[in-house]
Formats: structure tokens, C-alpha cells, sequence
């Protein structure tokens, strides 16, 4: 089997022009599909940012809350009645809006303000200038240094905006997991602060941190906090949750889905019709191949060895062409999003495969109808 | 010793009811080891179909053909696969040779179909190449060869397995006389041994002489078997 598969190799390589056109079509539409998706799950992720980078394991919301940036606030019993569930270690209160800011220059900057609870701090970012105790100062923000930070005119420590007639100093500078989806800065002070400057509703808690005291204790506290008429999710299950609005409920994911079979459709037919044409230009040589004795499953290897090899090689080139692309654009633009997962591969894989499956599909029917007969008639 | 070939009453028709039209009907006839047979006939006439369901391509619709003994007919698909690439070397009239394989490629496909080691098989090849004159020519690709030459590399695949059964289909049919004559003198000098039956179905006269035996076909039968020239 060995020889038959170095010959189906050499029949497909040395055809040098086919062969280019079939990694091309092959690799275009991985790159495109890899691509896609992998814009995709940088979206979702960045969707998830503030949940990721706050890093509490469990969270209370309200039922009809998809993400993070588009909070209902609770009143404070919720507070107290989340925290006298059995299983509880500690719960806290979390505030999450949008502001306007006046900046130095007199421009006028929207950010995202995450007020943390008071006492404890949950959720605190990690400071890389500054000290997490000035956060109590009067007037005081920490600014997280992401790909956002330029819109607040390169902020240092001290630096000084207005916010709704307010005094605004950032004294500290922090770094996060992952920055934010929508392209605006992110300023982190204290809750009673943040409801003090920006102008709330009756209810101010937008989200309520709990730390539990066992993981065995959550499916417990989750019911409980149902019959409060609240939703408590897990961190993934909350990440999941703005995932699946944004794949379902915003057209985004059918967009995303739509270019995705376009580009696997787009390398199907180059693929298909190149290979096709690779077959059909062979059709007589594998004639003559079956009169002199091939069999036809070692027709069908050869064939299918032929649609893989490409398949693969073209997911290979695919997927370097891609992450070079995404790395150069997250060198050049970092609020570039995009993230290659080994879900994005695998789907691109198993697509390329599909690919390869039609294309080699084709060639092999039309090879096992060929009769060695129409070869002495020609 | 059984004769090399044994057709008995051969038929095969195409189509079904009216549209029924028989291209060979009821044919029988022998061949034997160290003979070259030549089968002629206007066009139309079923040699074709005759030669491929002697050479196991073409299933008849009756009638049996005994290779060296073997009805090939009662044997199932694949044997009959594996008794062609064993049995029956085939030199095809357009060569049908590979032109993205080097020439020692194209010869040593039976043998790689064969399984056998890929080296090896070139070795072979280049072997056989050598005896049909085309030694240096090994790993050129068929394109770059004349119609004559590239003639001469598909009789050298075809040999390479050292088949009982050699079928020529219009050996000489696009060579020019001069080519034709010296390829068929190497058939018949150097490929036709004791062990071989060489069955050629030809359209040109100008090789009849190489026959020992000339069976013409007409409307699907054998209208004659006549003794060829040289004899």
C-alpha cells in the first residue's frame, strides 16, 4: 500500500499547477474560516472581560441580564438575604455603569466605571503603578492600562479629569486580563464612590460577588438565590451566557456563521473543481491503471490519500497564514480581537475535512465508473 | 499443455430489447504459448470487445475464456484484477502512459501495484527500460519522448511483470512505418518466448507480415483464421 500511496503523491504533486491551485483554495479557506472564527471567540471573549478579570466565582443578577455592560440593579435586601445563605463565605456588592469624562483637553471620553465594594476590595485589579490603598482617596480612580488607555490621553498617576462636575485623579495604573469589547476605557474606584459621582437609580447594586465557601456549595446557594427571583451563575456559566446573547441574540453570530460556510464554500468549490479537473485530466490513466490491475478500494485510497494530503498541508498553510495575520494586526492595532483556539482549529479541521470528503467524493465516483472497455475503445 | 487462450462462444451484446445489438456472437478459438495471433477486421467488426473480455475487462453475457487453464470469468472481481496484473501484460494504442511519472515510474507500476518495494520496482524498471533501448531515458517524463520511444516504454511496462498474456491494442497505429516495422521485430525477436501468447488487434497491414496467425473478424464473428506470412 505503501507504493500505491507514494504514487498517488507523486501523481498529485508532480502535477505542480493543480497541486498550487488546490492548497490555495484549500488554504484560503481555512485562513478565512480560522479567521472568522477566531474574530468570533476574540469578541466573546472581550464580551466576558469584566467577569474574567474581576474573577468572582459566583454572581447575582438579574434574570434578564445578558452581559455585563447592561446591568439591572438590585436592591440592597438582595445583598443581605444572598449573604446569610448557607454556603455563603462572603458576598459583596459591585457596581457597573457608564460615564462620561472630561478630560484635560476639554474632550469628552465615555468609560466604563467598576465601583468595588468598600471593605474588601473583591475584584481589585492588579497594580503595576500606584498603591491599591489610595483607591480610598478622595476623588481617586485607577485606570486599567489596556489597548484603551490612549482615549484618556496617556494618563500617569496624578493626571486629573472631571467626571459629572466631579474631581477625578487616577492614582494607580493597572493591568487586566483581557480588555473590554466596546473600545472604552476602564476605571476602577470604590462603590460609594461610584455611586456618589455618577448619577444612579433607586437600586445601585449592578451585580453581587459571592465567594462560597465550598464549590459543592453553589448548586444550593444558585436555588436559593432563584427564590429571591435573582440568577446566581458560576463564572462560566455567566461567560456562557454572554456568549450565547451574543451569538444569538445580536445577529452576530449569524453573520459570523454566514461568512464561515461563504469561505468554506468559496474553498469547496476551488478545491473541488481543481481536483475534479486533476481526475477528469487522469480519468484515461486510471483507466488504464484498472486494466492493469488496480483494484478499485486501491483506486479509492489513492484518491482519498490525494484529497487529505492537500487537505492537510492547505489546513497547515490555513492556519500559519492566519496566526501570522493576527499576530501582525495585534502588533499593530492591540484592541485587535481575535483569539485562535483549539475550537477554531478543530472546526476548521473538520470542515477542511468535509472539503477533502466532497471533492475526493466526486473524483472517486467518477474513477470507479470508468471501465478499462472504454479505454481500448477510445 | 492447455493452450494459452480457450474462447468458447464467446457473446456480448450492448443494449436491451430493441435496442439489442450484438458485438460479438458465439466465438470461439484458440491460442498458444509462443504465438503471436493477430485479430483484424474493419471497424465495427467486435475486436475490441473480443480482446477485452479475453483479457477479463469486459464480462461476456455467455460463453467462457480459460487462460492457461483458468476460466477467468468464474473468478470474483478482484481475483480477476489480481489475475490481470499478474497474467496479462497490456499495451494500450494511446500508451496511456502518466506524463507527471518518470518513464521508470510509468514501467514500474504493475510492479508497485504488486506491492512490491518501491526501489526495487524502479530498479526493475530501469532494467526492462534498458532491454526496449531506453536505458538513459529513465527519468524522463513521456512527454519528452518521441511516439516511438514512449510505444516502446508502455511495452516495457507492460513486460516488467512478465505477463503469459500480451495484448497489443493498434501497436502501430499513430508510428510511422519505418517505427512500426522496427517494433514489432523487437515483439517478435525479443518479447515472444515459449511461455507467451502475443494477441495484437491491429487495423494496418503493413505489420500483418509479423502474424502467426491472422484471425479476421466481421460483424462480430471469425469469418477466418489464416497463417501468417512468416510462416
Amino acid at each position: 500500500m505503501k507504493g500505491i500511496l507514494k504514487l498517488a503523491f507523486k501523481l498529485l504533486v508532480n502535477d505542480k499547477g493543480k497541486y498550487a491551485a488546490l492548497l490555495v483554495g484549500i488554504t484560503f479557506a481555512v485562513f478565512l474560516m480560522v479567521q472568522m472564527t477566531s474574530i468570533f471567540s476574540g469578541i466573546l471573549a472581550k464580551a466576558s472581560s469584566t467577569v474574567i478579570n474581576l474573577g468572582a466565582k459566583v454572581w447575582v443578577l438579574d434574570p434578564a441580564v445578558n452581559n455585563v455592560a447592561n446591568s439591572i440593579p438590585m436592591p440592597d435586601y438582595v445583598l443581605n438575604a444572598v449573604r446569610s445563605i448557607d454556603g455563603v463565605e462572603y458576598a459583596v456588592p459591585m457596581y457597573s455603569g457608564g460615564a462620561l469624562v472630561k478630560l484635560k483637553s476639554g474632550v469628552f471620553q465615555s468609560v466604563t466605571i467598576l465601583g468595588l465594594d468598600d471593605n474588601s476590595l473583591v475584584g481589585r485589579p492588579e497594580l503595576i503603578e500606584g498603591k491599591i490603598e489610595d483607591i480610598y482617596a478622595e476623588n481617586a480612580f485607577i485606570v486599567v492600562d489596556d489597548a484603551e488607555i490612549s482615549k484618556l490621553e496617556h494618563p500617569r498617576t496624578g493626571t486629573e479629569f472631571e467626571l459629572n462636575d466631579h474631581r477625578g485623579v487616577i492614582v494607580g495604573i493597572a493591568k487586566v486580563a483581557s480588555s473590554g469589547l466596546f473600545g472604552i476605557p476602564t476605571l476602577y474606584t470604590t462603590y460609594s464612590k461610584a455611586i456618589q459621582y455618577i448619577p444612579s437609580t433607586r437600586f445601585t447594586i449592578a451585580f453581587i460577588l459571592i465567594e462560597p465557601k465550598s464549590s459543592d456549595a453553589i448548586p444550593h446557594i444558585q436555588n436559593q438565590v432563584k427564590r429571591l427571583g435573582y440568577e446566581a451563575l458560576t463564572e462560566e456559566q455567566f461567560m456562557q451566557k454572554i456568549s450565547n446573547y451574543y451569538k444569538y441574540k445580536t445577529g452576530l453570530g449569524t453573520n459570523i456563521f454566514i461568512m464561515t460556510i461563504v469561505s468554506f464554500l468559496v474553498g469547496l468549490s476551488i478545491s473541488g473543481q481543481t481536483f475534479y479537473t486533476f481526475i477528469l485530466e487522469n480519468l484515461e490513466k486510471f483507466g488504464a491503471l484498472k486494466a492493469i490491475g488496480i483494484k478499485g478500494k486501491e483506486l479509492v485510497y489513492m484518491i482519498l490519500f490525494q484529497a487529505v494530503l492537500a487537505a492537510v498541508i492547505g489546513y497547515g498553510l490555513g492556519v500559519g497564514f492566519c496566526t501570522l495575520i493576527i499576530t501582525i494586526a495585534k502588533l499593530k492595532v492591540p484592541e485587535y480581537s481575535a483569539n485562535i483556539t483549539f475550537s477554531t482549529l478543530s472546526f476548521a479541521f473538520v470542515m477542511v475535512l468535509i472539503i477533502a470528503g466532497i471533492s475526493s467524493y466526486i473524483g472517486i465516483r467518477k474513477v470507479l465508473k470508468i471501465e478499462p472497455f472504454d479505454i481500448f475503445r477510445s | 499443455m492447455a493452450p494459452a487462450i480457450s474462447a468458447n462462444k464467446l457473446t456480448k451484446w450492448f443494449g436491451e430489447g430493441d435496442l439489442r445489438a450484438f458485438a460479438v456472437r458465439e466465438v470461439s478459438f484458440e491460442a498458444y504459448f509462443g504465438e503471436i495471433l493477430f485479430i483484424v477486421g474493419p471497424s465495427g467488426s467486435g475486436k475490441t470487445t473480443l480482446l477485452s473480455m479475453i483479457s477479463g475487462i469486459l464480462r461476456p453475457n455467455s460463453g467462457t475464456v480459460a487462460i492457461d487453464g483458468v476460466d477467468i470469468w468464474k473468478l470474483a472481481s478482484d481475483q480477476i484484477a489480481e489475475f490481470r496484473l499478474n497474467k496479462v501484460g497490456f499495451v494500450f494504442q494511446d500508451y496511456h502512459l502518466f506524463p507527471r511519472l518518470t518513464t521508470a515510474e510509468n514501467v514500474a507500476i504493475p510492479l508497485i501495484l504488486k506491492k512490491q518495494n518501491w526501489d526495487e520496482s524502479i530498479k526493475k524498471a530501469a532494467y526492462y527500460l534498458e532491454i526496449v533501448g531506453l536505458k538513459n531515458k529513465a527519468e524522463l517524463p513521456p512527454v519528452k519522448l518521441s511516439g516511438g520511444e514512449q510505444q516502446r516504454v508502455a511495452l516495457a511496462r507492460a513486460l516488467v511483470s512478465q505477463p503469459d498474456l500480451m495484448i497489443f491494442d493498434e501497436p502501430t497505429a499513430s508510428l510511422d512505418g519505418d517505427t512500426g516495422r522496427r517494433i514489432m521485430d523487437f515483439v517478435k525477436n525479443n518479447i515472444l518466448t515459449d511461455k507467451r501468447c502475443i494477441l495484437i488487434v491491429t487495423h494496418d497491414s503493413r505489420i500483418f507480415e509479423y502474424a502467426d496467425r491472422m484471425m479476421k473478424m466481421e460483424d462480430g464473428k471469425i469469418v477466418g483464421i489464416e497463417k501468417g506470412r512468416n510462416d
